[in-house]
């Protein structure tokens, strides 16, 4: 939102605009580019929301918890998964480099340690494997405070950790995206893996639910 | 590569005016380095609209919570971030 509050010609109203806000910004550039695409035959506006759309509707976390699932039933997979898993994801069939090359890393949750993820810049969040991220972890709430006290943070969230447990914080970047393997629910043994994928919920894995 | 899985590391405290990925509550403060990834084009000269950034090693340090915050840290905290190699000193009498 713009710092300032104005009144149009047209429609008068005091509430404050974001004409000048980022997404503002960001909407008229990504429109201009459309245009510029769309002039020179390269793709149309309908092109455009086809590849978006095709985009989402692969995207969501059922893909995390399919992951998931599998690493807690295959111990092979699971070691693939946190010394490589961009080649573990593609094991079963997933791909995060739609636009540019990104490093996935996947951190393992122990008796001994609890990981939980953050974009203190901005946003970032493996968004093909868990689906838009939510609002909160868009919020400057959020990216500030779970790095200087992610415990009060994650005890916020229902999520109670003693002491003697480490938390591990982990800021994303362009670069390197992270999702955090959680602990196998209690008592599960011999459970098949879509029974399993029942009980990966997408905080999980960003690590703000136990 | 100038960094190994292990080594400790201390962050410029450097303060420039443009776009740099050390955020300022991480400057000049000790960590290790936790892995070692890809070289990527330097963030600072991307968002300048450098055609041709220098493309660097990026490495995840770990910094204790009690580096970071001192007395107001939570017990038994460890934050990441991802650091590119200009950024990083090694850091003297270290082991």
């Amino acid at each position: 939102m713009s710092d300032h509050a104005h009144d149009h010609d047209d429609h008068g109203h005091d509430h404050p605009h974001d004409h000048g806000s980022p997404s503002a910004v960001m909407t008229a550039r990504v429109n201009a580019l459309i245009g510029a695409l769309e002039a020179r035959g390269v793709a149309a506006d309908a092109d455009v929301t086809a590849v978006i759309e095709r985009f989402l509707a692969a995207a969501g976390p059922s893909n995390g918890a399919r992951i998931v699932a599998r690493a807690w039933v295959d111990p092979a997979y699971r070691a693939l998964l946190l010394a490589n898993a961009n080649a573990a994801i593609a094991a079963l069939g997933l791909d995060m480099s739609h636009w540019a090359p990104v490093e996935l890393r996947v951190v393992e949750n122990t008796e001994r340690v609890h990981n939980v993820v953050v974009c203190t810049l901005c946003s970032c969040y493996p968004i093909a494997l868990l689906g838009p991220a939510p609002q909160w972890y868009k919020s400057e709430a959020y990216r500030s405070r779970v790095v200087r006290e992610p415990r009060a943070v994650l005890r916020e969230f229902g999520v109670t950790l003693a002491d003697d447990i480490e938390v591990r914080v982990w800021d994303a970047t362009a670069e390197l995206r992270y999702l955090v393997l959680p602990r196998r629910p209690p008592d599960s043994n011999g459970w098949d893996e879509a029974r399993l994928m029942q009980f990966v919920t997408r905080d999980a894995l960003i690590g703000t639910a136990g | 590569m100038k960094f190994a899985v292990g080594d400790a590391v201390r962050t410029s405290g450097r303060d420039p005016a443009h776009h740099y990925r050390v955020p300022r509550y991480l400057r000049a403060k000790r960590g290790r380095i936790e892995a070692i990834h890809a070289a990527f084009p330097l963030a600072d000269a991307r968002a300048a609209g450098d055609p041709s950034p220098p493309i660097e090693t990026l490495y995840t340090v770990a910094f204790a919570g009690d580096e970071v915050w001192a007395q107001d840290a939570e017990p038994n905290t460890i934050y990441h971030a991802e650091l590119w190699e200009s950024y990083l000193l090694p850091l003297e009498g270290a082991s």
